[in-house]
């Protein structure tokens, strides 16, 4: 019998680490070759991790949460099956020994110990009794400032010492009040419920705070009167029987791909790490889209190059495999310009985090019949109001501005999307 | 009488008391500091200053006479001369220039500077015999800095041809002949400096070793220095007073008494908390033996009055009552300062100089120790001084640092990296991997360090 591991594959392109979102197995389970393990997240991608082998597993590498590198140990399993000799695992390594990191990035160095940091900092005595608690005068300051007592506090440093992030744990740490009855009759609930945030939700939240703490983002706020385009709209879709009908969405995809080739600024990457902005001469239109496990963007290829029912069928394709969590790495990845938009629920106005690292993003609000004012009377019109964010870094004003002009021109006169000016 | 009152009040301009006043000051307190004397205490007037402006004259002058005779280094001079009165008087400009210093210091926190005798009356009054007449003080909330004075011995009286720190920071001449009662680091740096100068310089201690407060390992440069400049060391030998023609002091020791014919005799025996004759009596404070006893906060047994520096006790340094001083200021406004101190850096400028910082070896359990000298250290051998060593005291279970001490010419400078490793809780590990910068005497930490861990370099 051999202790053989299954590794975790390289998932995908430039992958390097991947989440552990979702166990198959446990130890002592028995399996058979191409039985799932787990599945494992990447940026926007699950993907299901089959056993090489047939037999018992007798380990496994972390927990739900965790992020593996790429090529450490998944499980390991007992097995009659030959693996090369480097593959064989001694099976005398205790549970939960550290993993081997072929490709070591200094993501897993430090949010490992954060994943298994103790949640709450008052279980137990954190040091034997007589040993005074170790910490820098700035971490000793900071406590006293905060009513924290020292002596109370873990310390995860060398030596026991309580570093600045045990202080932060503290400070996460819930107070606990108990429930009181009031005048009202009514009992102030206590207690707080720990979630822990995993899978895609930590990706997204990854995104959207590298976005927003690198991008000084402007936004712009525009309304357009949208009654030609909606009239051409039904007229398209009348006689469509029960073939896919156009919604907005691929006028404003078309309308964007439109308007970059006068302003290559805005389909564009800025490599804020490297000081470059790359200008992609496909316009690769990210769709941002609500599906049960959080936000998604399937990316619209080449739109430049789609007709509008193209377009559209496109996107009824994406988005559907988006929401089955069917969508291929491919098609969730390599956008140049994004557009959101929540459909009915669009409000008047939004402020759109832009996608890291494009420069624009265009949010399209709720269409609404509003009275406005031709000169001589009010009259009603098809209103809709799209809010643009840019990457003010590179993006000014102005040209934004600008930009936002263009789009509004083309979705009220939509014939000049389609004219070759 | 005239009157006035404030917020707080400090009795003791000495670095403890001025400390407290600007920062005081500074957080808005209105504060009076009451001073006797010049500001800047024994520290700046007849301490710490004063005595270092002497070692530097005395070692540049051994450096002129070295230079006079047969040297390494090939250079040769005239032998030189000096005129101590003009030492003396360069040394008082730098004293006028620091304790002008401290003026303006607290002239700018906004703090008020009365000159005069206080005598305290009560919790929240204190009377100043200032030149215009006595002044009536209230104040809220009261700090002894009041520091101390040398340790007079009752059958060596100062006077005469018996003198103290002061008198000797202050001789214009080079006694011929100079004895020193004492081999505490004061009477040894004074009189090392003294024999630099060409003094016949004698030391009599009463302990079994010069410097007893220390290890053997860390005083050996030191004693072997003394000798190598001449000086006479008397170990385990008791003075009993002067001879009666008064030129010769009269030392019992072991195997018979001597009497060793003394120009001036320096007594150096310790100093005594100033706690006496002002009133302070009379307030009733808890005492701890001779001092006055304060919590982490250094307030005192009575409510609003606080203590700070030598008047508190051991160890009596000036950067300890400075920084006594600020906990007390930002307790009084309020703030959460408080006393954690992990360890008071403590400097013996003799030649070699000695720092120490933090446990000595042997003193905490389970610990260990781990030395490196500078005669593995290149700058030590381009300055010719490549005696003394580097020593780290850790913990044997986390590899802690817990005190490091070094001995060694220029080692005072080294004293804030031993704090800082101390005050940081760094290990042994922090200090290894921490790149030091070559050529310098500071490898030699790292190199300790490195030693510690089984890693060493250099040796």
């Amino acid at each position: 019998m051999n202790i053989l591991p299954v590794k975790l594959p390289d998932v995908g392109e430039g992958v390097t680490e991947a989440e552990l979102a979702e166990w198959f197995v446990k130890v002592g389970d028995v399996i058979k070759e191409d039985d799932v393990v787990a599945s494992v997240m990447t940026d926007k991608a699950t993907v299901e991790i089959p056993s090489l082998y047939e037999g018992t597993v007798t380990w496994i590498g972390g927990e739900i949460g965790d992020i593996l590198p790429v090529g450490s140990d998944l499980v390991r399993i007992e097995t009659e099956a030959e693996g090369s000799a480097a593959d064989v695992v001694a099976d005398v390594e205790p549970e939960g020994a550290p993993l081997e990191d072929p490709a070591p990035r200094p993501e897993v160095a430090v949010e490992q110990p954060r994943a298994q940091r103790p949640v709450t900092a008052s279980a137990g005595a954190p040091r034997a009794e007589g040993q005074p608690p170790l910490a820098s005068p700035s971490v000793r300051a900071r406590a006293r400032e905060s009513g924290i007592d020292l002596r109370q506090v873990p310390g995860s440093g060398p030596a026991g010492r309580i570093t600045h992030d045990d202080l932060d744990a503290v400070f996460e740490m819930p107070l606990q009040q108990p429930g009181r009855a009031r005048a009202s009759g009514k009992t102030a609930r206590s207690g707080t419920e720990e979630i822990k945030v995993i899978g895609m939700r930590r990706k997204i939240a990854e995104r959207m705070a590298l976005a927003n703490a690198r991008i000084p983002h402007i936004t712009v706020v525009e309304e357009i009167d949208v009654t030609a385009l909606e009239e051409l709209r039904a007229k398209l879709n009348a006689g469509r029987g029960d073939k896919p009908k156009l919604t907005v969405l691929p006028f404003v995809a078309a309308a964007l791909a439109k308007a970059v080739t006068d302003h290559p600024e805005m389909n564009a990457h800025y490599l804020d790490d490297d000081g470059i902005i790359q200008r992609h001469a496909a316009v690769n239109v990210g769709m941002a889209t609500m599906t049960d496990a959080g936000l998604v963007v399937p990316v619209l290829r080449n739109v430049e190059a789609l007709g509008l029912f193209e377009t559209a069928a496109e996107i009824a394709r994406l988005s559907e495999a988006a929401r089955d969590g069917k969508a291929k790495r491919e098609e969730l990845t390599g956008s140049t310009i994004t557009i959101t938009s929540l459909g009915p629920l669009g409000a008047l106005a939004t402020t759109p985090i832009i996608n890291h690292p494009e420069v624009a993003i265009l949010g399209i609000n709720k269409m609404a019949t509003r009275p406005m004012w031709d000169g001589t009377q009010f009259v009603p019109r098809k209103m809709m109001n799209i809010s643009a964010s840019f990457d003010h870094r590179v993006i000014d004003g102005w040209d934004a501005a600008v930009f936002v002009q263009r789009i509004k021109a083309l979705l009220e006169t939509p014939a000049l999307i389609f004219m070759e000016v | 009488m005239k009157t006035e009152s404030c917020d707080l009040l400090i009795i003791g301009a000495g670095p403890g008391g001025y400390v407290c006043g600007i920062r005081a000051g500074q957080l808005g307190h209105d504060t009076i500091v009451v001073e006797a004397d010049r500001p800047g205490g024994t520290c700046l007037n007849v301490g710490c200053i004063p005595s270092k402006a002497l070692i530097h004259a005395a070692d540049e002058f051994a450096r002129a006479k070295a230079f006079s005779g047969a040297n390494d280094l090939g250079i040769s001079a005239a032998a030189p001369q000096i005129d101590l009165a003009k030492t003396i008087a360069w040394k008082d400009g730098v004293v006028k220039r620091l304790t002008g210093g401290v003026s303006t210091l607290l002239k700018k926190a906004k703090t008020r500077f009365v000159s005069g005798q206080a005598r305290i009356v009560d919790g929240k009054t204190v009377e100043v015999a200032t030149q215009d007449g006595p002044l009536r003080i209230s104040c809220k909330n009261l700090v002894l800095a009041t520091g101390s004075k040398p340790f007079e011995l009752p059958f060596l009286p100062f006077g005469g041809s018996v003198i103290s720190s002061t008198e000797a920071l202050d001789l214009t001449e080079v006694p011929g002949k100079l004895t020193v009662v004492g081999g505490g680091y004061i009477g040894l740096e004074i009189g090392t400096a003294m024999a630099k100068l060409g003094a016949k310089v004698t030391v009599v201690e009463a302990a079994d070793r010069i410097l007893p407060q220390y290890d053997a390992e860390l005083t050996k440069p030191v004693m072997a220095r003394l000798k190598a400049l001449g000086i006479t060391v008397h170990l385990s030998a008791k003075a009993k007073g002067l001879s009666d023609d008064g030129a010769a002091l009269l030392v019992d020791r072991e195997g018979g008494s001597l009497e060793i014919p003394s120009d001036k005799v320096l007594v150096t025996v310790g100093r005594t908390p100033t706690v006496r004759g002002f009133g302070l009596e009379d307030l009733g404070l808890t005492m701890n033996g001779a001092f006055v006893a304060v919590d982490a906060y250094c307030a005192t047994s009575m409510r609003g009055v606080y203590a700070i520096g030598d008047v508190t006790g051991d160890p009596m340094l000036a950067h300890r009552a400075m920084a006594q001083g600020v906990v007390v200021a930002e307790h009084v406004a309020g703030r959460p300062a408080i006393w954690d101190k992990q360890a008071i850096p403590a400097v013996c400028f003799t030649d070699p100089e000695i720092v120490t910082v933090g446990a000595l070896p042997g003193e905490v359990e389970s610990s260990d120790t781990a030395l490196f000298p500078f005669a593995a250290n290149g700058r030590a051998m381009t300055m010719e001084r490549s005696d003394g060593f580097v020593r780290i005291v850790f913990s044997k279970e986390n590899e802690r640092v817990l005190g490091i001490q070094a001995v060694g010419a220029g080692v005072s400078e080294m004293a804030g990296e031993f704090a800082l490793a101390i005050e940081m809780a760094a290990t042994l590990t922090d200090i290894a991997d921490t790149v030091h910068a070559h050529p310098t005497l500071t490898e030699t930490v790292q190199e300790t360090a490195l030693k510690a861990l089984g890693r060493a370099l250099h040796i």
